[in-house]
């Protein structure tokens, strides 16, 4: 029997340590597994945490696995603040890229200055029109928001492929479902450090992503509307009687983590890939829960969270090349540090206390570190 | 045209069991997004039981076993540290599938013997009805009997009672005396095991060996098909055959030429589960008398 | 649905032929048609045998006494109201009678033996059944299913349902077995709620304000139901402040004042006017108070709103007219659930009317306009809930003061919070209102009710309102605190403003108020000079009864 007592304030201290402690006792119980299932735990956890960014290269690969995760997480932010349960991110990132992609393809003569800030409006445009969907289903008639982004989720990646296989397939792919390569003018370039050159893949959308967290914690955190967002999120009550409105809120938040998830998209396809194809994303717009949730909903604190997500992530490669583990391996360690960050949300905000059934009254009260 | 009916049930069936698990979990008021991962965790605990015992049949065990531990490590974060269910679920889809990708990867390549196909005596031998209906594996019975049992369950026993009273009030049925996390235990309990045995049907059945991920979004279909049905049980068996159905309808479609794209008609049971959704959000009394008022919402005993 | 209302309608009606007429105009509950009702009451058992007996319970909590050495008898079918204003004691003494507490000390006495009773289980089997003012039952199940899930297992559905239809047909509670319950009224769940309790063959019913969230004829319909109840041998308690319900319903009545039994009397005997003073003591307005209700500006006008009810067990709001004048404080007393909250919600904006000339501010139609813009035009507003409504708990207090100065000069430029503003503001606001905190950028949650409340009175009298709107000022805030906030309003008053004060607690209300208007179900009374206005007067409108002109019969 677990019985969960609210706690009156929140030590500081409890606040900060949980995300490291969620994420230590991700590493024990992830090697645990590793070892139940015969891989050697230590060499796992080397190969997953250690060994790819080992080098100076890889920490720029480091820093475009984070990209998208990055871009995608600030938005979140706002959503979870809010109160408004996004799930829709990977469907939003899917209609930004379509949506840069069509400026990219239809227009291919613009130059570099035009192309690129059109097919981040563009890409904004399109993941802010998708999250519209479950915005005003949300405000008109109450539907759950989960749900439908939840499906429009589906419905984005089968939009792709049917695009990609169709009208915009490039006519000399053989049958591939791939569209034309973009110009270079739609391409995000490498960034060549002085005297150090290129820093694995790192590209200047890392720039912008890194941009776009600080500015989301600027607007969180400064601004009017970030104040609405996080009131509505605590007390909808205190909100209505501030004169903020709840629609407004809600539409609000969902546009500006759609438009994040759809410029991330953009991105990601203008960085790493150059043409639209039916698998643009890795579960990124669901990694980015995660990254959400261990940056404890601070914009800042998104990029650091980002880094350690993919880490992972990249440790998923490296495992694979060294150990034979399959790379979808990384769910494990994504699973259980989604699974430790809520416990130590409850551990924050109440007392745990345990009571074995049988022995009479042994409360082990847990939770005050 | 016989053979596509036969795909079109044999697809459903994971669907059916996994959704109708689902909906006692949600009718007991607890959103479990991690049908997926306790699909995989079924489907690769069959395959490896399976193979090593050489019983499809313990394989079946195995998945409904797996099935129901992986949701109870949800139940234990969600129902015992009170932690958000939506994102509860997701790190369970995200933990099965990554868990399950590991413990199969040595299993990838194996073959195994499937489930055998039972033909029932005299009315297997009915002309094509026969075919159709009497000549199936067991978990193709097994489903259609669970989706009775459920529906029995729910409306014409006290257990089911108390399942619909917990999803939709639970201050009220806590009020009554009734352990609402003790119900939600046992509906989730239950819901994985039909999520696991639904997963199991995918290796011990219809492709007879393991892939990882090779559940391929079943288990989110399955999350749209009981908000499809209402919460019903028989709605469930006759929409997982719609659904199953559209999946067929495209193949058919492109070999006669039809012009709709294929994907487009995949896209129709996630629109029409929206369309559901605002149906249900918009009028209150189809609401209430469809779906549960508590679901997702997390319950805390104060007062 | 409307066929079995109508069903329930004729039942009733042929029982008592009068009372079709009841459902021809909508009256308001006369003595004509109560005289009628009563003639059934005489009808009582003769054989008065001591069903409940309570001899000196007392129950603490804190500092706080609920009940102070309470003593009185129920008597078997016998319908004994239970009567106080707010805080009075009656919900703690119900809970223990249902077991949901125990006693500090006394006794309680059940047919002549001491009892403990330990739970709402107990209380069951021993024959106590309660129906509480917020019945909860599950909106999606049929009658009967809800039925049976409060009852031990073991009976089918159908037998039940039979159970139900008999029961239903000898007490004329027109419940259908087979409805869902999200089908019915208020009041038909409210019957199905006094269904689950009569299958448990209670001989004590208690009935916490069962009529704040029924119609009249619905009333009528319930003391009917009751009154065979009280026929056949079962007893109830009836909670309620309605002067003329009591009197209409019950033969007896127990009123209690701040914990302590002022007395147990026939209600037949007694006016109104008697059980009114009895509720509510003995005050009368100050006529020390240096300055009459002025012949100022008025500052704030409500004409006739309307607001039909929002959820169902709200209060519905008729026709409400007030105006707030320059320089006084205008107290709207009440006991609580009469509709001060959907008054308290429409007066800051956030319900609004539909249509136009609702409330004006110096002449400025404000109907259509959100709080900000209120705020804006010169109001402030404190509403009943500081955690969560005034204020919020996880946040500091310069984040709450910005709160409801977000909208004025100042606070934010251009879209960006001027943080050091706030920050200023908040620290003037708590040197001003003598606001303790633990630390400096504390939480909210970190303050004690009275620091929080001096807060939120305290963050609008700072912007210098020419009207402040506030609703239970002083609830649970301590002593210092309350003089304090009541200090305060007294001088924003003597500067010019208008106050508009929405209490429970009448003391405080004669303490301060210039007039004073009573809500009783919706309605708002006129508003009256305090000078020499006695408690019991208002007492009469805070039950209800149609403003005493001259000596009731």
């Amino acid at each position: 029997m677990i019985s969960l007592i609210p706690r009156k304030d929140i030590p500081l201290a409890l606040t900060v340590m949980t995300p490291i402690i969620a994420i230590a006792l991700t590493l024990i119980v992830g090697a645990i597994i590793f070892a139940t299932l015969g891989y050697d735990p230590l060499q796992a956890l080397y190969q997953f945490f250690i060994a790819p960014v080992s080098r100076p290269d890889q920490i720029g690969d480091l820093f475009v696995k984070a990209c998208p995760l990055i871009i995608i997480a600030s938005g979140l932010v706002f959503c979870y603040r809010a109160n408004v349960w996004n799930i829709g991110a990977e469907g939003q990132l899917i209609l930004g890229a379509v949506f840069a992609g069509y400026v990219a393809l239809t227009f291919p003569g613009l130059p570099g200055w035009a192309m690129m800030p059109l097919m981040v409006i563009a890409g904004m445009i399109g993941g802010l029109l998708w999250a519209m969907i479950p915005a005003l289903l949300k405000t008109r008639f109450n539907t759950n928001e989960i749900l439908v982004s939840l499906m429009l989720t589906y419905v984005a990646a089968l939009l792709i492929d049917w695009i990609v296989r169709g009208p915009w397939r490039d006519p000399m792919s053989f049958g591939f479902p791939l569209t034309k390569m973009y110009e270079d003018a739609a391409l995000i370039s490498r960034i060549e450090l002085p005297g150090i050159g290129y820093l694995g893949q790192l590209h200047w959308g890392v720039v912008g992503a890194l941009l776009l967290a600080v500015g989301a914690w600027f607007v969180l955190s400064r601004m009017l509307v970030g104040f609405q967002v996080k009131v509505m999120g605590a007390a909808p009550r205190a909100g209505r009687f501030a004169g903020f409105s709840p629609s407004f809120v809600t539409v609000m938040v969902l546009g500006i983590s759609g438009a994040a998830a759809g410029v991330a998209g953009m991105v990601e396809v203008s960085a790493n890939i150059g043409q639209l194809q039916p698998d643009i994303s890795f579960g990124y717009g669901f990694t980015a829960i995660i990254v959400a949730f261990l940056a404890r909903l601070n914009p800042l604190a998104v990029i650091g969270a980002g880094l350690v997500v993919a880490l992972a992530e990249l440790g998923g490669d490296s495992a694979q090349i060294a150990l034979g583990m399959p790379k979808v391996v990384t769910g494990v360690f994504k699973g259980i540090l989604l699974f430790m960050l809520l416990a130590g949300e409850t551990f924050n905000r109440f007392h745990v206390e345990i009571r074995l059934p049988k022995s009479a009254a042994t409360k082990v009260s847990a939770g005050q570190n | 045209m016989e053979q596509l009916i036969l795909t079109v049930i044999l697809t459903s069936v994971p669907l059916i069991f996994a959704a109708s698990g689902e909906l006692i979990a949600e009718r007991s008021g607890v959103l479990n997004l991690g049908v997926e991962g306790m699909m995989l965790m079924g489907a690769v605990s069959a395959f490896a039981i399976a193979m090593g015992t050489g019983s499809p049949i313990l394989g079946m065990f195995a998945g409904a076993f797996a099935g129901a531990l992986t949701a109870g490590i949800f139940a234990f974060f969600a129902l015992g540290l009170a932690t958000n269910q939506v994102a509860t679920g997701l790190a369970l889809t995200i933990f099965g599938t990554g868990l399950s990708g590991l413990i199969g990867a040595p299993l990838v390549g194996h073959a195994i013997d499937g489930l055998p196909q039972i033909h029932i005596p005299l009315l297997a031998d009915i002309p094509i009805l026969g075919m159709l209906l009497f000549q199936h594996d067991i978990m193709v019975y097994l489903a259609v009997i669970m989706v009775g049992l459920c529906a029995w369950v729910l409306n014409a026993t006290r257990v089911g009672l108390i399942i619909r009273a917990v999803g939709d009030n639970h201050d009220s049925a806590h009020a009554l005396g009734y352990s609402v996390l003790g119900v939600r235990l046992l509906a989730v309990m239950f819901g994985g095991m039909m999520a696991g045995l639904g997963g199991a049907y995918l290796p011990l059945v219809l492709t007879p060996h393991w892939a990882e991920g090779m559940t391929a979004g079943r288990g989110w279909i399955a999350l749209a098909l009981v908000v499809f049905a209402s919460w019903r049980p028989w709605r469930v068996l006759g929409g997982a055959l719609v659904f199953g159905g559209i999946t067929i309808m495209q193949l058919a479609g492109q070999a006669r030429g039809w012009t709709i794209p294929s994907q487009f008609l995949s896209m129709l049971p996630y629109l029409a589960t929206i369309i559901v959704l605002v149906l249900i959000a918009r009028n209150r009394e189809f609401a209430l008398a469809n779906s549960p008022a508590c679901l997702g919402r997390i319950f805390h005993a104060g007062k | 649905m409307l066929l079995f209302f109508f069903e329930q309608v004729q039942t009733a009606a042929a029982l008592r032929p009068h009372l079709s007429e009841a459902f021809m105009t909508a009256r308001p509950r006369t003595k004509t048609s109560t005289n009628s009702a009563k003639k059934a009451v005489v009808a009582a058992p003769t054989h008065q045998t001591l069903l409940l007996n309570a001899s000196g319970i007392v129950k603490r909590f804190g500092n706080f006494t609920a009940n102070d050495d309470v003593s009185f008898s129920i008597y078997e079918g016998e319908i004994h109201a239970l009567l106080g204003e707010n805080g009075a004691g009656k919900s703690t003494f119900v809970k223990m009678v249902y077991g949901l507490m125990q006693p500090d000390s006394g006794v309680l006495e059940w047919r002549g033996q001491p009892v403990t009773i330990t739970g709402p289980q107990h209380a069951r089997d021993m024959g106590i059944g309660m129906v509480f003012q917020h019945f909860s039952l599950f909106q999606a199940l049929t009658v009967a299913e809800n039925i049976q899930l409060a009852l031990p297992a073991g009976e089918s559905l159908s037998g039940l349902s039979d159970r139900v239809r008999r029961m239903s047909a000898e007490y004329g509670i027109g419940v259908d077995p087979d409805a869902r319950v999200h089908n019915l009224s208020v009041g038909q769940q409210q019957r199905v709620e006094i269904m689950r309790c009569l299958l448990q063959n209670p001989s004590l019913l208690i009935m916490d304000e069962p009529t704040s969230v029924l119609t009249p004829q619905e009333t009528d319909q319930l003391f009917d139901v009751l009154r065979r109840f009280s026929d056949s041998g079962v007893a109830i308690l009836f909670i309620s402040h309605k002067l003329d319900e009591i009197r209409a319903l019950t033969s007896r009545a127990t009123v209690l004042r701040r914990g302590i039994n002022v007395g147990t009397v026939d209600t037949d005997t007694r006016s109104a006017r008697q059980l009114a003073e009895m509720m509510v003591g003995e005050m009368v307005g100050d006529v020390a108070r240096n300055t009459a209700p002025s012949d100022g500006d008025v500052l704030l006008e409500i004409s006739h709103l309307s607001r039909p009810r929002p959820t169902q067990f709200a209060t519905p709001l008729r026709k409400i007219s007030l105006q707030a004048r320059q320089g006084e404080i205008l107290a709207i007393a009440g006991i609580a659930g009469n509709g001060q909250d959907e008054l308290m919600e429409a007066m800051i904006g956030e319900w609004r009317a539909e249509s136009d000339g609702i409330i004006f501010l110096k002449g400025l139609d404000i109907t259509h306009a959100g709080p900000a813009v209120r705020r804006n035009a010169g109001i402030g507003f404190v509403p009943e809930e500081r955690n969560g409504h005034a204020a919020v708990p996880t946040m500091s207090l310069a984040e709450n003061n910005l709160l409801t100065s977000h909208s004025l000069d100042g606070a934010v430029k251009n879209g960006v919070i001027d943080d050091d503003a706030m920050r200023q503001a908040a620290a003037d606001v708590a040197t001003a209102f003598d606001v303790r905190l633990p630390n400096e950028n504390s939480l909210a949650s970190a303050l004690s009710g009275g620091n929080l409340q001096k807060f939120v009175v305290g963050r609008e009298i700072a912007k210098s309102p020419e009207v402040l709107i506030v609703s239970q000022p002083t609830w649970g805030v301590d002593v210092g605190a309350a003089m304090f906030i009541r200090s305060a309003m007294l001088e924003l008053a003597a500067k010019g403003s208008a106050v508009v004060m929405i209490s429970q607690d009448l003391e405080e209300v004669f303490m301060i108020a210039h007039r004073i208007a009573v809500l009783y179900d919706g309605h708002l009374s006129a508003a009256m000079d305090a000078t020499g206005l006695t408690a019991e007067k208002v007492g009469l409108l805070m039950g209800g009864s149609a403003a005493g002109k001259g000596p009731d019969a």
